[in-house]
This record gives structure tokens, C-alpha cells and sequence, in this order.
């Protein structure tokens, strides 16, 4: 069997199950609507240094987020060692790492929709740099947060607090993609500077920690 | 029945296979073989190490010394389709019903016909049209559709760890039915219980096991090999 038909049921079969539950994008949307929330209370801003500060929170709340979208992911493949049927099968490891990152980007991206015009409102936002390039910092920047998410994600499924071990791993390595993220957000807000080179970083972070992930999965998934 | 020459291959060779877990040990320097075409009843008390022998036998756990070979292969990679395995747990999606997780899993194997898990399901007893999700079936019914799953893609060995346990009785010999059948079709049969005496009349051989090590192997019928032996002698 193909890497791509297992990849493509593997992704049906947790789409479907996250369409009944509903589990990461209702904890997520929550987290993500309590920081954005709790901040524009807090903060007497203008518009301009709304425009300032946005690129840092909203990926900051997008990363905390995302981080219970990664735990509920590998939780579900835990519960009951769903895993151990996945592990005897003959299907490539390979298909259920792109299928559980293409699952979280997804989930990822639909929180970025639903945020967005929260984001405008609470924060009086307008771009006064070009659209296609915020829209070009979520996708890069998604992606980057759950490729490594979910490879540490797997990493830390085994260990016994694996909700306080996945941030531990994640965020470190996650900060050079961080800071081009929120480099890109900020100055297409702002209209300063350019977001090229950040964007440049996004996709080339993207591309050497996918095929990292791809090459490492199957030594992760086999691990005891 | 599956040839006699594919028979004399064992299923299972273990050579010195040890696990070690830090200072314990799971598994101690197990040896022996088994034939293909059999019913083996792993026995012993709790933390004997049965479990632990199955995983092995899976390659979900790698043992810390010693070989394995599984159909006279000591790359268990290749013989993944050739294996099915039942767990404790359930190994199945609680969100989905019984035929949307066999469908999954079938289709991990490269089984893509909705029939081969509708059959899989009635062959335990349980009705593929049940719209109902695994997380509302009772505990017998999860553990038929267990072993379902683990049936789905033929397998020449299948692994069974504790398949009656929350079972009602007639549900027990009806699968213990099915175990002697898919045993006298070629299929090599280990299956860990505290409840032999359901097995009665079917087992071929009883492998106790003590402390990680295989204390002793008791046939309660020949194997085909040593039938054979027999017939070839004047």
C-alpha cells in the first residue's frame, strides 16, 4: 500500500473524528479566545501600537494553542493503544506523521479564520502592508508550528507528563520560527521594513524540519 | 489446510530472547519453537511474562538480547501482514462504529473492500449494519470486534492476549470455535488466558510460563510433523 492512500484515510479517519468530538478545536478556540480576551482588557492601545505588538500575540496565543490541538492528537491514538494496531500493521510511518500534520494544520487554520476578525476588533487592526503576505506568514507559520508539534508530540506520548514534556520541547525549538513569524506579521502590519526574508526563513524552517520529521518517524513510532 | 512443507518452517523460533527493563527482567533467555499450524495456551501466573512474550512476537517490543524469527524471517518488518494481534485494551477508535474502525484498519493492511470487515464482524457474531459507536458497545462486544480487527487481514499468526476476559461464557465458546477452526485451517494460534478449561479439547499445546522463563511445554496433541515422524516409521 501507498504512503499517499494511507496518509489519505489515516487524515478522513481523524478529521471524521474530530468533526463528532470536536475536542481540539473547541479547547483550542477557548485558550486562544481567553488570551485575546484578557490582553485587550489589559491594555490601553492605539492603533498604531496595536499594529506593534499584534504579530507577537497573535502567534503566541496561536502557539499555546495549538500545543492542546498537539496533546489531543496523539492522546486519542493512546487511549485504549490504538497505536500498537497502527505499529503491527504494515502501513508506513511515514503517512501517519503527514496525516497528523496535515489533521493540526488544518485545526490550526481553522482557528486562524474564526480568530481573525476577533483580532480586528479587539485590536483595531488594518494591514497597511500587503494582505498576501499575512496570509502567506499564517500558512508558513502553521505549518512550522505543527510539523515539529507533532513530531514531539510522538516524541513525548509515552512519558507520563507528556503535557508538561511537549511545550518543554517545543518552544525552544520552535523560537527561530517565532521570531520570523511574528518578523513577517508585524512589519506587514506595519508596513515597515520587509517581510521577504522572514517569510524566505518560514520556508526554508518548513522544509528541512518536514523532511527531518519524515526521515526520524519511524524510529519514533517503533520506540518503546 | 495450508502445506505441509510451509509446516515444517516454525512460526516462531525464539533463541536466548531476553527483555530487561533496567534491573528487571520481563523475559529470561527463552528458547524453543513453534511449529506453524497450532494452538499454543501461553499460562502462568500474573508478571509471568506472557504479555511481554506476544509483544515480542509482535515487534512492538524489541528484545534487549537474543533472536527471533517469525516464518523463518528475522526482519518482523516483512512479516507485519502475516500477524494480527489482540491486546488487553480494545485497539479501537471509541468515536467510530465497528464498521468505520475496521474499514480503517483494513485499509492499513491495503484491504479496501467493505466486505472483508462486514465478514470479519459477522464471523465474531456482531452485526456490521449496527449503527453505534465502539464507545457504546459492552465490554463483550468490544472485545468480539477486537478480535475482528485483528482477524481482518487473514493472518497465518495470530496473538491473542487474554481474549476472553469480560466475555460471557457461550460468547467464549463461540470464539473459542472459531480459534479451532482458523487453527485447522494452517493458522498458528498463541493466546495468553487464566481460563484454559475453555480451550479444552482444542489447545494443542499448554507453554507455562514462571518469573520470564518457559518452565515447561505440555502437548495435549501431536503435531503434524511429529505425526508424520510416526507414519514414516516401519
Amino acid at each position: 500500500m501507498s504512503v499517499l492512500s494511507v496518509l489519505r484515510i489515516t487524515l478522513a479517519k481523524d478529521l471524521r473524528m474530530e468533526w463528532r468530538s470536536k475536542d481540539a478545536i473547541n479547547s483550542m478556540l477557548f485558550f486562544a479566545l481567553l488570551v485575546v480576551v484578557i490582553f485587550s482588557f489589559s491594555f490601553d492601545l492605539t492603533a498604531d501600537e496595536s499594529r506593534q505588538i499584534a504579530g507577537g500575540l497573535i502567534w503566541v496565543a496561536l502557539l499555546f494553542a495549538a500545543v492542546v490541538a498537539l496533546n489531543q492528537t496523539w492522546a486519542r491514538e493512546l487511549r485504549n493503544q490504538v497505536l500498537d494496531a497502527y505499529r503491527v500493521s504494515p502501513a508506513p510511518a511515514e503517512s501517519l506523521f503527514l496525516a497528523k500534520t496535515i489533521g493540526n494544520f488544518l485545526f490550526v487554520a481553522i482557528l486562524e479564520l474564526l480568530m481573525t476578525p476577533l483580532f480586528i476588533v479587539f485590536y483595531n487592526l488594518r494591514s497597511i502592508g500587503p494582505v498576501y503576505q499575512l496570509i502567506l506568514a499564517s500558512v508558513l507559520g502553521n505549518w512550522a508550528l505543527v510539523v515539529n508539534g507533532t513530531f514531539f508530540g510522538a516524541m513525548s506520548i509515552r512519558t507520563r507528563s507528556r503535557e508538561v514534556l511537549l511545550p518543554l520541547i517545543l518552544f525552544p525549538i520552535s523560537i527561530p520560527a517565532l521570531l520570523a513569524m511574528v518578523g513577517a506579521t508585524t512589519s506587514t502590519l506595519t508596513g515597515e521594513g520587509s517581510a521577504h526574508l522572514s517569510l524566505v526563513f518560514l520556508a526554508v524552517y518548513d522544509v528541512v524540519f518536514t523532511l527531518l520529521g519524515l526521515f526520524l518517524f519511524e524510529t519514533v513510532l517503533q520506540a518503546e | 489446510m495450508i502445506p505441509s512443507s510451509e509446516n515444517q518452517v516454525p512460526a516462531v523460533a525464539l533463541e536466548q530472547v531476553s527483555k530487561l527493563y533496567g534491573r528487571f527482567a520481563a523475559l529470561r533467555m527463552l528458547s524453543g519453537e513453534f511449529a506453524a499450524g497450532r494452538l499454543y495456551l501461553i499460562l502462568g501466573e500474573n508478571g509471568a511474562g506472557k504479555s511481554t512474550l506476544l509483544r515480542v512476537i509482535a515487534g512492538l517490543i524489541h528484545p534487549s538480547h537474543g533472536k527471533l524469527a517469525i516464518l523463518d524471517s528475522g526482519d518482523l518488518k516483512t512479516v507485519r501482514p502475516q500477524l494480527g494481534y489482540m491486546a488487553h485494551a480494545s485497539m479501537l477508535y471509541d468515536e467510530l462504529s465497528g464498521r468505520e474502525n475496521l474499514a480503517y484498519f483494513a485499509a492499513l493492511y491495503g484491504i479496501r473492500v467493505q466486505a472483508t470487515g462486514d465478514r470479519a464482524m459477522r464471523t465474531v457474531g456482531l452485526d456490521p449494519e449496527l449503527d453505534r459507536r465502539v464507545g457504546q458497545y459492552s465490554q463483550g462486544m468490544r472485545q468480539r470486534l477486537s478480535l475482528a480487527r485483528a482477524i481482518l487481514n487473514d493472518p497465518r499468526i495470530l496473538l491473542l492476549d487474554e481474549p476472553f476476559s469480560n466475555v460471557d461464557i457461550g460468547s467464549a465458546r463461540d470464539m473459542t470455535r472459531l480459534l479451532g477452526s482458523m487453527r485447522d485451517s494452517g493458522k498458528t494460534i498463541f493466546l495468553v488466558t487464566h481460563q484454559p478449561a475453555l480451550l479444552e479439547g482444542v489447545a494443542d499445546e499448554s507453554v507455562y510460563m514462571s518469573a520470564g522463563r518457559i518452565v515447561e511445554r505440555v502437548q495435549h496433541r501431536a503435531s503434524s510433523a511429529t505425526l508424520q515422524a510416526a507414519e514414516a516409521q516401519p
